[in-house]
């Protein structure tokens, strides 16, 4: 069935005890995973609402992502600790951990052929290991601030890096080298009063056609301290790199897109979450303005796409995460 | 007592000055200052952590409860003393330092909280009373000093002086050195040659004498001390040359303001500067609180260990008193964007240095930082503190008019666990 943005309405939720940060399907689209301000990660079944909690990281998880077979979770902290679990155990316990880097590991991101998983954090190094067996492959030095966001190419040749200060690096997976920089510095501020660097690449994502990415964030930075900011997504070709577009919002003052994902229909979808309160927001691929803005009730920490394309999960302060799903609502049952 | 010795200090002092300018060195508690003063002079440096830092990303981490946040604890080279991960250089000084984790100043408002913060007093009208810089700058005064006993280090501007003496009037006020660089107009102006400008102050001289000779008054004085303060200064203008010190230095403090002005304030105590307080900036983080934190505390962490490890090896610590202070802390609960607001009710500050017992934790709050639960203080407290900390009659007071004003709140007192 054909996604239907503006009949969005939420269609699940789940609590738990703490606020969320942020949540991932698993490939098979069997759970909905999210981690916590308590630093657990939680897992529900979508179709019972079982809870299951995922402990071991002594910090915050920031970042989750999964084997291509969908067996197996690996989890970024803020402990500098990467962790192998199994995704359906009914007791999970660490498969594996990896103390992987000096500070927070913000981003995680697996190969499509699913060899490699990278990471990429506060200590400004992308780094690549074996999915199998976590041994160190290789490292990526080069970027001058802390690493927000990692994708990697479909076709594993090139992995991206998306840092602080504005700046995609393309890196050549295979040998570590630089192949070249998409600058979104737009999504970077220095604010000389507050004396702070702020933004960051938050999210980057392809098109589905591959021809184009997408990296997303917040400008118009006019008070960093104190959430005034807007969301921005900037659309780049790929071949030849240039800058092609800014999706960008009228309404929403108080924002920030901290993931953006591209719908297989094509059209963008974004997670703001900010003073104007938490939304997600529909862009046609050449819409400068969102076509259709649908409220989520609380303010929004991150998103995902359920790989049914109908469901969308995010993450909430208020402790929630809830499922929208993009298809008209159900009728009601008629009552007997 | 107390006051009968400062009455007649006070008067004595009165005799000698300019009338501008009240009180002065005699409320100094002890007698034999003078003389030990030029061989050991008290220094003072404030850290003014600008917007409120927040107490759990530094001095007082509550990791692993729900208002925690993301950062862990470290331990410190005190035995039993944790701080926050983002300090690992400065744990390695904390038996130089000290602690006070219980303050509680019932204030959320910067402006406020930063003057009961460097004054000891809670704001009031009708009265207003000196920062700690200028208190400290009179109290060490000894007249016979060229250089200014009160500099406070911004991160921007263009410097001058700043009113913040109150009624112990402009002497005592702050030089600002404007990001760090020489006080302001003490540069010969271009096209002047040093031989000429000494002709212009032998005239200007000969006019005053002159003109003082029939009308010499307090105020003809105070302008003919200003003036030759400022000639002194001008002939001392290396003092605020950052390029002096080594390279070397430059690297490991770091390239950045707060690495520059921190090696400044480095260089101004052991040029003799009594009271040095630098700033850093910026720490009101009601957004991505812990993203803030982590840039500005990396930002900090190193040249403050650097500064406090080479005070001491350089024998300055022993006589230099080092206050870490914001206006307040930040709240233990943490917000929808990740920030936190303020926070006046449970927070920290970090001490050191000359007078402060080092390694004590002073206050202690609870399980998740929301509340304290023993050794409450107030800013008033750390004002008494920091006074005696120096050798200093806390309770002594300024005659301001004729009128007796404590130099610090008699409504409290030191925290003598924390005096060494």
């Amino acid at each position: 069935m054909k996604a239907d943005p503006k009949a969005a309405h939420i269609a699940q939720e789940f609590i738990h005890e703490a606020p969320l940060i942020n949540c991932r399907f698993d490939p098979k689209g069997l759970f909905v995973f999210a981690t916590s301000e308590d630093r657990s990660i939680i897992r529900w079944e979508l179709a019972s609402g079982k809870k299951t909690v995922f402990s071991a990281h002594d910090s915050w998880v920031g970042d989750l992502a999964f084997s291509i077979d969908g067996a197996t979770l690996i989890s970024a902290g803020y402990d500098d600790m990467l962790i192998w679990w199994p995704v359906a155990a009914e007791k999970p316990e660490p498969i594996r951990k990896v103390k992987a880097h000096s500070g927070w590991i913000r981003a995680v991101a697996v190969s499509k052929d699913g060899k490699y998983v990278a990471s990429g954090g506060n200590d400004r190094v992308v780094k690549l290991w074996n999915v199998a067996d976590g041994a160190a492959v290789r490292e990526f030095p080069g970027h001058e601030r802390d690493v927000y966001s990692l994708l990697f190419h479909p076709n594993g040749q090139f992995l991206l890096s998306g840092d602080l200060k504005g700046q995609v690096h393309q890196w050549e997976t295979a040998t570590g080298k630089l192949a070249r920089k998409f600058d979104a510095k737009d999504l970077h501020s220095y604010n000389g009063g507050q004396q702070v660097d702020f933004g960051g690449v938050r999210s980057i994502s392809f098109t589905p056609d591959l021809k184009q990415i997408i990296a997303a964030g917040l400008h118009n930075a006019s008070n960093p301290l104190g959430a005034v900011h807007e969301p921005i997504a900037i659309r780049f070709d790929w071949e030849p790199l240039k800058l092609t577009k800014k999706h960008l919002t009228d309404d929403v003052k108080q924002g920030v897109l901290w993931r953006v994902v591209v719908h297989p229909d094509g059209h963008l979808i974004g997670c703001s979450g900010g003073g104007n309160g938490g939304f997600l927001l529909f862009w046609a691929p050449d819409g400068d303005k969102p076509f259709h803005k649908f409220s989520l009730g609380n303010t929004a920490r991150e998103m995902d796409l359920h790989p049914d394309g109908l469901r969308i999960a995010t993450v909430h302060y208020d402790r929630k995460l809830r499922i929208t799903r993009l298809e008209p609502k159900a009728p009601d049952k008629p009552k007997s | 007592m107390e006051h009968t010795m400062a009455r007649r200090q006070f008067l004595g002092t009165l005799a000698a000055g300019t009338g501008a300018v009240v009180g002065g060195l005699g409320w100094f508690a002890q007698s034999a200052a003078a003389n030990q003063l030029a061989k050991d002079q008290k220094r003072m440096l404030v850290i003014n952590m600008h917007g409120g830092l927040s107490q759990l990303e530094s001095w007082d981490p509550k990791p692993n409860t729900n208002t925690g946040g993301p950062f862990r604890a470290i331990p410190t080279s005190v035995p039993g003393v944790h701080i926050s991960e983002l300090l690992p250089y400065t744990a390695k000084q904390m038996h130089h330092l000290a602690l006070v984790r219980g303050i509680n100043t019932k204030n959320d408002d910067h402006g406020k909280g930063t003057y009961m913060m460097l004054t000891g007093y809670h704001q009031r009208a009708g009265i207003d009373y000196p920062q700690i810089g200028a208190v400290v700058a009179k109290s060490f005064d000894a007249n016979d000093r060229s250089l200014p006993g009160h500099i406070l280090i911004t991160p921007g501007g263009a410097g001058g002086r700043s009113a913040d003496s109150a009624y112990l009037g402009p002497k005592y006020s702050s030089v600002v050195l404007g990001n760090g660089n020489p006080p302001q107009n003490t540069a010969l102006p271009a096209g002047l040659a040093a031989a000429t400008a000494e002709e212009q102050q032998t005239l200007r001289r000969l006019a005053n004498d002159r003109f003082l000779g029939r009308r010499r008054t307090a105020q003809t004085d105070a302008y003919v001390q200003s003036f030759e303060a400022a000639q002194d200064l001008m002939k001392q203008r290396d003092v605020f040359d950052l390029t002096k010190e080594p390279e070397k230095d430059h690297d490991r403090y770091g390239k950045h303001d707060f690495g520059r002005h921190c090696l400044m304030a480095r260089r101004l105590l052991e040029k003799g500067i009594t009271f040095v307080q630098i700033s850093h900036s910026n720490y009101d983080t009601h957004n991505e609180n812990f993203n803030f934190h982590f840039e500005q505390m990396g930002e900090f962490d190193k040249p403050f260990a650097s500064l406090i490890q080479d005070l001491h090896e350089r024998g300055l610590l022993a006589h230099t008193m080092v206050v870490v202070l914001s206006e307040f802390g930040r709240t233990p609960n943490i917000n929808q964007y990740y920030g936190r607001d303020h926070w006046g009710k449970a927070w920290s500050v970090c001490l050191g240095g000359a007078g402060i017992a080092r390694g004590a934790v002073f206050g202690k709050t609870n399980a998740n930082g929301t509340e304290v639960t023993e050794n409450q203080v107030d800013a008033g407290n750390l004002f008494h503190t920091y006074l005696r900390g120096l050798g200093l009659n806390s309770k002594a007071t300024f005659d301001v008019g004729g009128r007796r004003v404590p130099v610090a709140d008699p409504a409290f007192g030191p925290i003598t666990e924390l005096i060494a």
